[in-house]
């Protein structure tokens, strides 16, 4: 069969709904896709562990300290579950893991805006567990019907550790937010802080040609847009009940068009903190990942020699 | 008077008993603190990312140890445990220097710890038939946990000391600088015989020292190049469990207190 028929057959296959398994034939523009996105997703977890991490050690009481060193581990583990994936997928082009975390300190590979920002107080802390996981849980839930089926069995288990996070980052929220005058303000800061770049994770509100490409393989199955209005939907009064101002006026639901209009966030400047690791903590988290990539080069290799 | 028979129950002790026991449970509980607090640090940076995940579970194990021993305390003083765990200064504070040191590179911080966890096991063995019943129930617990630990810095000491070049160096280096730190990790302070009279632990420290350095002794021949190593300890006076820390357990206390400090009077 040439591969034209082998394409055509193999899109009709996912389109009706089977999955694909690693051993599989599969287009190289589905293994490149596949590669780029969870690769993606495998980095972003294990970037996502700095903001945090920074926190526990100065986690306010023992109950804070081991639920958050608990929370972070896991965000590891998801990184480490993810990168098996990835080292499948690019076996054919002889990426292993040494690689594919040497992509991540030369800036070869992106990950996700919100990692690029400064936890700057405890509250921030907080958010990041409550709004961040809560957009992580509604982007990688909607990837659990993925045609990959490696990526959505991982998944699974993903989405059940961030849904204890989101419920550790709220827990953290409400005593925040029942908490002293100082503590509200120091958290209607956070929320002033991250509101648009938790706007921005979802990504842009037009259908790039990657992203068509995503829905036709059907690696994906909703947009950009469709997921961020389920976000807004799902958390929007939450905010609200606990008396918080969202920073931005225009925002509101409109009933007969059932959806939520809001300020774009300024897509450019996030773009480039993504494109080009220009955020406020980009290059400081990078060479914390450069440190544990180079300075333990011994101890790898120490490990592998034969004695 | 022989009180190796005799629990001692919680609310009927002598104020000396409660002084002693309070200042054995601080020891415990201060070096598992200080320790776990410690390697959560390295999460994020260590060699493998396996290793991250690893290392993360064995630090919220020995932080999850330090709040069952604040808890004890808590129980005897009517201090809260999360007072006592993050609201001490530094004086007040009981932990081995050993575990408040930075934490360097890796050959340093699987040594000290490594040799922590073989004390550790050592302490944890002369507790679980103590006469105060709940620390023998909390220490049989906790050996069912350590147990893993010691297996995986087992693990990590002989490999990496077996090795040739760099990790042989290294391995060098920071079991040179653990051992000065043995003998303050090893010290019990005053109470020791008191300990022993009450039955609070069944084996004499002396023996559980010389049972520790016979073990060090056997693991330092796995050392590659099969010299006899020549082990020096330090000749210092201890201080840890004096209250006598260095800057590095200052600063560990200033990270630890940001968010406590921001607003005193809130709940988190």
């Amino acid at each position: 069969m040439d591969s034209q028929l082998l394409e055509e057959e193999f899109v009709k296959r996912v389109q009706s709904g089977a999955k694909i398994e690693s051993n599989d034939w599969m287009p190289d523009g589905y293994r490149h896709l596949l590669i780029k996105l969870i690769h993606m997703h495998a980095v972003s977890e294990i970037m996502g562990v700095y903001p945090e991490k920074e926190w526990v050690p100065k986690a306010p009481n023992l109950r804070r300290k081991l639920a958050l060193m608990a929370k972070v581990q896991d965000e590891m583990g998801h990184g480490q579950l993810l990168l098996r994936i990835v080292e499948d997928l690019a076996a054919p082009y002889g990426k292993g893991r040494e690689e594919l975390l040497d992509d991540l300190v030369e800036g070869k590979v992106k990950f996700h805006n919100v990692f690029h920002m400064e936890a700057r107080t405890w509250a921030d802390a907080g958010l990041i567990g409550w709004l961040i996981d809560g957009a992580a849980i509604i982007n990688q839930a909607s990837l659990l019907s993925t045609s990959y089926a490696p990526y959505a069995r991982i998944l699974k288990r993903i989405c059940a550790e961030e849904s204890f996070h989101m419920q550790h980052g709220e827990n953290v929220i409400l005593s925040i937010a029942m908490g002293t005058d100082k503590q509200r303000k120091m958290l209607q800061d956070s929320l002033n802080y991250w509101w648009y770049s938790l706007l921005f994770f979802f990504g842009p509100l037009e259908t790039t040609p990657a992203a068509q490409k995503m829905l036709h393989y059907r690696i994906r199955t909703k947009t950009n847009e469709e997921l961020r209005q389920k976000f807004l939907a799902k958390y929007v009064p939450r905010i609200w009940s606990l008396g918080l101002t969202i920073p931005d006026p225009t925002l509101h639901y409109d009933s007969k068009e059932e959806r939520w209009y809001y300020t774009e966030p300024e897509w450019k400047t996030f773009q480039k903190i993504v494109s080009e690791n220009k955020g406020p903590k980009s290059q400081e988290r990078i060479a914390l990942r450069r440190f544990a990539q180079d300075q333990h080069k011994w101890v790898r290799l120490a490990m592998t020699t034969e004695v | 008077m022989s009180h190796e028979t005799n629990s001692l129950v919680p609310d009927q002790l002598t104020e000396q008993q409660r002084l002693i026991l309070v200042d054995w449970l601080i020891q415990l509980a201060d070096d598992e603190f200080i320790i776990g607090h410690r390697d959560s640090e390295w999460l994020g940076l260590c060699p493998t990312v396996e290793e991250d995940v690893a290392f993360s579970s064995i630090a919220q194990d020995e932080v999850g140890h330090a709040a069952f021993y604040y808890e004890l305390i808590q129980e005897l003083e009517g201090v809260s445990a999360d007072y006592l765990a993050f609201h001490r200064p530094a004086h007040e504070r009981k932990n081995s220097l050993l575990v408040e040191r930075e934490n360097g590179d890796w050959a340093y911080t699987i040594v000290r710890h490594y040799l922590y966890d073989l004390w550790d096991q050592i302490r944890l063995d002369a507790m679980v038939e103590s006469s105060y019943v709940p620390l023998a129930h909390g220490a049989k617990k906790m050996k069912r946990e350590e147990y893993y630990h010691l297996i995986h810095f087992q693990h990590w000491f002989t490999r990496l000391a077996k090795c040739e070049g760099e990790a042989r160096e290294r391995m060098k280096h920071a079991m040179e600088l653990v051992e000065q730190d043995l003998d303050d990790l090893l010290d019990i302070g005053v109470i020791e015989s008191d300990l022993i009279s009450w039955g609070i632990l069944t084996k004499p420290p002396v023996e559980m020292r010389s049972e520790f350095y016979s073990q060090y002794k056997e693991l330092c021949k796995d050392l590659s190049d099969g010299s006899e190593r020549r082990i020096i300890f330090s000749k210092q006076v201890s201080k840890g469990r004096m209250g006598q820390h260095s800057p590095a357990l200052a600063s560990v206390l200033e990270n630890m207190t940001e968010v406590i400090r921001f607003d005193p009077n809130a709940q988190w």
